[in-house]
């Protein structure tokens, strides 16, 4: 009894002396972070970006760069997008830096294949060296657009600056590269959006394997690891209780079976269907909690619309190959209401054909996003209440704020993790069981 | 500054959409084949298998319970197959006392009716004996009476006297 006691109170204590010394380290490392900060800007000039607004326009409008004093307020957005984004190394702490597999291709260049530490990627993940007239800005490629930029090999550059310019009627961001004292444009990162949200169009494509890219391989192949080995035993004792990760797994696959493949599907044709639904639930929820690994790269994969778009025109398309008859009368020609309602409703069921799977895509990258967003905002009152790591008493008082609260932050985006896994998949279940249901089952 | 147009994580990127398309397709056929639908597939059969095993276990049971029923209603027959054979017996014999009762009283009462008409037969010769008897005696001492006739009263008398006396009866 009184050994427990005494448990409890050391673990008690244990767990205040660690409170305490979470709080130490968050101040401190902002701290550590900000010299480091205040050297590369002295050196390289360069996260000029985050006072590219408002001032910045009118300080840099010709030629010259790399004349900022001073250090840059913490930009708690910037930084926050900046984490969830994509990136072209995966950075660890901010301190680690894992060189990616960079396949660029430029029509008028063709492909260039390299490892993306040829950037030599320093503080907030830009690069210090140009490559073949790409240069590497807050972890993305970009491309030089000045031709006069040198177009092959090495150069050492002098940092970044992003200025909003009017082009065509519309407010842009646009990114300078700073090379000898003079900034040279560059053009935006890799997107296929044609210019329609601001992305620009690009003269050239991003293959390489990125952050999300890599995030993706490693969760797959450990859930194929693990799922595999789980069927082996299946097969190899059928009549035992499952054990070890086969429970967990087993827990979790019955419960989308019994929850969502066969309310919706029927048992009859569940099966068919079982590895679509059980694909979609894993692979999101194993990058879900991927993301949710703290100091391990705080992956935003499902969080990223390119990805959810995937996910939900993959799944549109399989739905609607397995339509029937029955789902396309639906769809076309509704049974059961006046003529004249009838193509009224033809034009609203076409709308939804689209339409689902664009809600799939928002609710799941917007949640995932919203989350880490979240988590990253608290984590910055660390540095907004520590005037930007200048002063570590306020750091201090930030972190005691903000390491609860990131906790609290924490606690709900691991319940959404798999809400939003489960909420994926018991629609994709519904869509598909709308596709396939055949006459009888319809009253 | 931050507006949609820098919202980096939801611009459309080329690279990634070839890649998730290879990684997820490849991940879902990869795992349907070798992984979710072998588990799937065992689930259902483990189930069934339970289910059946349930379903025997139940029906041995209701096997158990029957011939248990069975055994009691065998025993509880034989018990009254026992009961009756002895009720039976008991019969029996309370009969066959009864009738040697009756039999032997019948036996007796004719022992005893044919005594009594042995002992009326045998009366009956006896008297008619006697009679006789007294008959023959009549005439004998009718005889000496006459013969010794005469002789006075008295000793007629005293003569008949000792001649009744000399008369055994017996």
């Amino acid at each position: 009894m009184r050994q427990n006691l005494k448990t409890v109170v050391s673990m008690h204590t244990r767990f205040k002396i660690s409170f305490v010394l979470v709080v130490i380290i968050f101040s401190w490392v902002r701290v550590f972070a900000q010299h480091n900060h205040d050297h590369h800007e002295n050196t390289h000039n360069d996260h000029a970006h985050e006072m590219s607004d408002g001032n910045s326009e009118h300080q840099e409008s010709h030629g010259t760069c790399g004349s900022h004093d001073g250090h840059a307020a913490f930009d708690p957005a910037s930084t926050a997008i900046h984490h969830i984004s994509d990136a072209n190394v995966y950075s660890l702490l901010d301190w680690i830096r894992i060189p990616l597999p960079t396949m660029l291709y430029a029509e008028d260049r063709g492909w260039d294949v390299f490892m993306s530490n040829v950037f030599e990627i320093g503080h907030h993940e830009d690069g210090h060296q140009s490559y073949n007239g790409y240069v590497m800005h807050e972890g993305s490629v970009y491309r030089v657009a000045d031709k006069t930029f040198p177009q092959e090999g090495s150069v050492h550059l002098g940092g970044f600056t992003t200025e909003s310019q009017l082009i065509d009627g519309k407010k842009r961001d646009v990114t300078y590269v700073c090379y000898e004292g003079n900034k040279f444009p560059c053009e935006s990162r890799s997107t296929w959006d044609a210019g329609m949200l601001g992305g620009g169009v690009s003269s050239f494509y991003d293959f390489s394997i990125s952050k999300n890219v890599l995030a993706m391989l490693i969760v797959s192949i450990f859930l194929m690891w693990i799922f595999i080995k789980a069927a082996k035993k299946y097969k190899e004792n059928p009549h035992s209780a499952p054990s070890g990760t086969q429970g967990i797994l087993e827990t979790l696959f019955v419960f989308i079976r019994d929850e969502v493949a066969i309310p919706f599907i029927g048992k009859d044709k569940y099966m068919k269907y079982i590895p679509i639904l059980m694909s979609v639930f894993f692979f999101i929820l194993g990058l879900n909690l991927f993301g949710q690994v703290p100091f391990f790269g705080s992956t935003n994969v499902t969080g990223n619309l390119t990805v959810t778009m995937v996910l939900a025109i993959l799944v549109a398309l399989f739905v609607n190959f397995k339509g029937n008859k029955h789902y396309w009368q639906h769809v076309f020609w509704m049974p059961g209401v006046p003529v004249a309602v009838k193509p009224l409703l033809a034009v609203v069921e076409v709308m939804s054909l689209f339409i689902k799977p664009l809600t799939l895509m928002l609710r799941l990258a917007g949640n995932i996003s919203a989350g880490h967003i979240a988590i990253l905002s608290f984590i910055g009152l660390i540095f907004v209440f520590g005037n930007s790591g200048a002063n570590l008493v306020g750091s201090s008082v930030g972190s005691l704020v903000s390491v609860p609260l990131t906790m609290f932050m924490m606690a709900i985006e691991l319940i959404v993790a798999f809400v939003q896994a489960f909420v994926f998949t018991i629609l994709t279940a519904s869509y598909i069981g709308a596709a396939t249901e055949s006459h009888d089952d319809h009253h | 500054m931050i507006s949609l147009l820098n919202f980096n994580p939801f611009m459309p990127s080329p690279g990634l959409v070839f890649w998730t398309v290879i990684i997820f397709v490849l991940f879902w056929w990869i795992m349907g084949k070798f992984a979710f639908t072998p588990i799937a597939k065992a689930l259902e059969k483990r189930e069934g298998d339970i289910q059946d095993a349930l379903d025997q276990a139940k029906k041995a049971k209701e096997e158990m319970a029957n011939m248990k029923y069975e055994n009691e209603k065998l025993l509880a027959e034989a018990r009254e197959e026992r009961s009756k054979i002895l009720q039976e017996a008991k019969d029996i014999k309370n009969q066959i006392v009864n009738e040697a009762k009756d039999k032997a009283k019948e036996e007796a009462s004719r022992i005893v009716a044919s005594a009594k008409t042995e002992i009326d037969n045998q009366k009956k010769a006896a008297l008619v004996e006697v009679k006789n008897q007294v008959g023959n005696m009549a005439l004998e001492i009718a005889e000496k009476v006459i013969k010794k006739q005469l002789a006075g009263n008295q000793e007629q008398e005293s003569l008949v006297k000792s001649m009744v006396d000399d008369m055994n009866l017996n």
